[in-house]
């Protein structure tokens, strides 16, 4: 097999390259921060809020690292399913200590 | 064992994790050089095989498809057993009497969420269906559609219409759908095999023209019946986690 068939078909980005590199270097850098606000936090349903802000968060970064379908995943289950089942678990646990 | 040994054994465990962690980060390739050479080879072949744009959906739904089909078993098993445990423990009238949140009122919803949920329902619904229906052509599939579609049922619930999210989505008739969403997948394997092809092979036209909604052969197929099975586990999911939060408060008394 020649080492043309083997190369990469790689799609341009439509940004210049220096600023796609500070977009994912940002979008880096906030992932880092959200996942350590995310264990920082204690009071479990703001807790649960930043989870789902650190879901969007994840979602952006994967879109800037050109997986579209992964953000798709991420949006909905990282962003939203998980915190709502996380909620609704809340709801149910924090009421019995009372 | 006294605090000062747990926390030597622990550095020492700590240590060698980093050891190893850094050793193996040096072992990395560089960012953004893909070594292996299966990408490339998709990436070159996959679009003139398939007639399939998406091609995300066409390894997932086509090269690895048998992976996939795993993969749906796992989310169909967790919701099965998330319906199994929570089922029985509401017919534990033991339990329920012992529940000092039963008597808790549901709060109602306030206006601004009942009217963003009943908002976005439909524009969630269509681009649910949207997702499920374009794997073939763009960045989407039934996994991502299907939780879409399942976000809808969710929104009417936040809209404070409990009664109606149960009943546009009876447990009877989201487990039926499940089933169909997981064996139908499984079944366009199996009619391959009746055919006298390899388990899963894309077997229908795969059209003429890339990238069209028609194309893909049973790509499309496969993304529906896991559309159908992702949405009805995560309302039956959702249901029953529902239930145990506010049903058993409120209905059984």
């Amino acid at each position: 097999m020649g080492s043309a068939h083997l190369a990469a078909v790689v799609t341009p980005y439509t940004i210049p390259t220096p600023l796609m590199d500070a977009l994912q270097l940002t979008l880096l850098v906030l992932v880092a921060a959200g996942a350590t606000a995310v264990v920082l936090i204690r009071e479990p349903v703001r807790q649960v809020i930043m989870l789902s802000v650190y879901g969007v968060l994840l979602a952006v970064l994967f879109l800037a690292f050109q997986a579209p379908d992964v953000t798709l995943s991420e949006l909905t289950v990282g962003a939203v399913a998980l915190p709502v089942l996380l909620l609704l678990t809340l709801a149910k646990v924090k009421r019995r200590e009372k | 064992m006294t605090p000062a040994q747990r926390r030597w054994i622990f550095l020492a465990g700590a240590a060698g994790l980093v050891a190893f962690y850094l050793w193996g980060l040096t072992g990395l390739p560089g960012f953004g050089n893909y070594p292996g050479p299966y990408g490339d080879i998709i990436n070159r072949v996959a679009v003139a095989q398939t007639n399939a744009t998406g091609v995300v959906s066409a390894v997932n739904f086509e090269y690895r498809g048998f992976d996939t089909v795993g993969e749906e078993f796992i989310l169909f098993v967790a919701a099965t057993g998330m319906a199994v445990v929570l089922r029985h423990l509401r017919s534990e009238r033991q339990q329920d009497e012992d529940d000092p949140t039963a008597d808790w009122a549901i709060p109602p919803a306030s206006d601004a969420v009942r009217l963003v949920a009943l908002l976005f329902t439909g524009p969630v619904v269509v681009m649910g269906w949207f997702l499920v229906s374009h794997a073939q052509t763009s960045p989407s599939g039934g996994f991502q559609g299907g939780v879409v579609l399942a976000t809808a049922f969710i929104l009417i619930y936040l809209s404070g219409e409990f009664l109606l999210f149960r009943r546009i989505s009876p447990a009877d008739v989201t487990d039926a759908v499940e089933a169909v969403g997981a064996g139908g997948f499984a079944a366009i394997g199996v009619s391959a095999v009746a055919m006298g092809l390899p388990y899963l092979k894309n077997f229908l036209p795969r059209g003429t023209v890339p990238g069209a909604v028609s194309s893909g052969g049973t790509i499309p197929l496969i993304s529906f019946c896991v559309g159908l099975e992702v949405a009805a586990a995560f309302v039956l999911i959702v249901g029953e986690m529902v239930e145990q939060t506010l049903l058993v408060r409120q209905g059984e008394r």
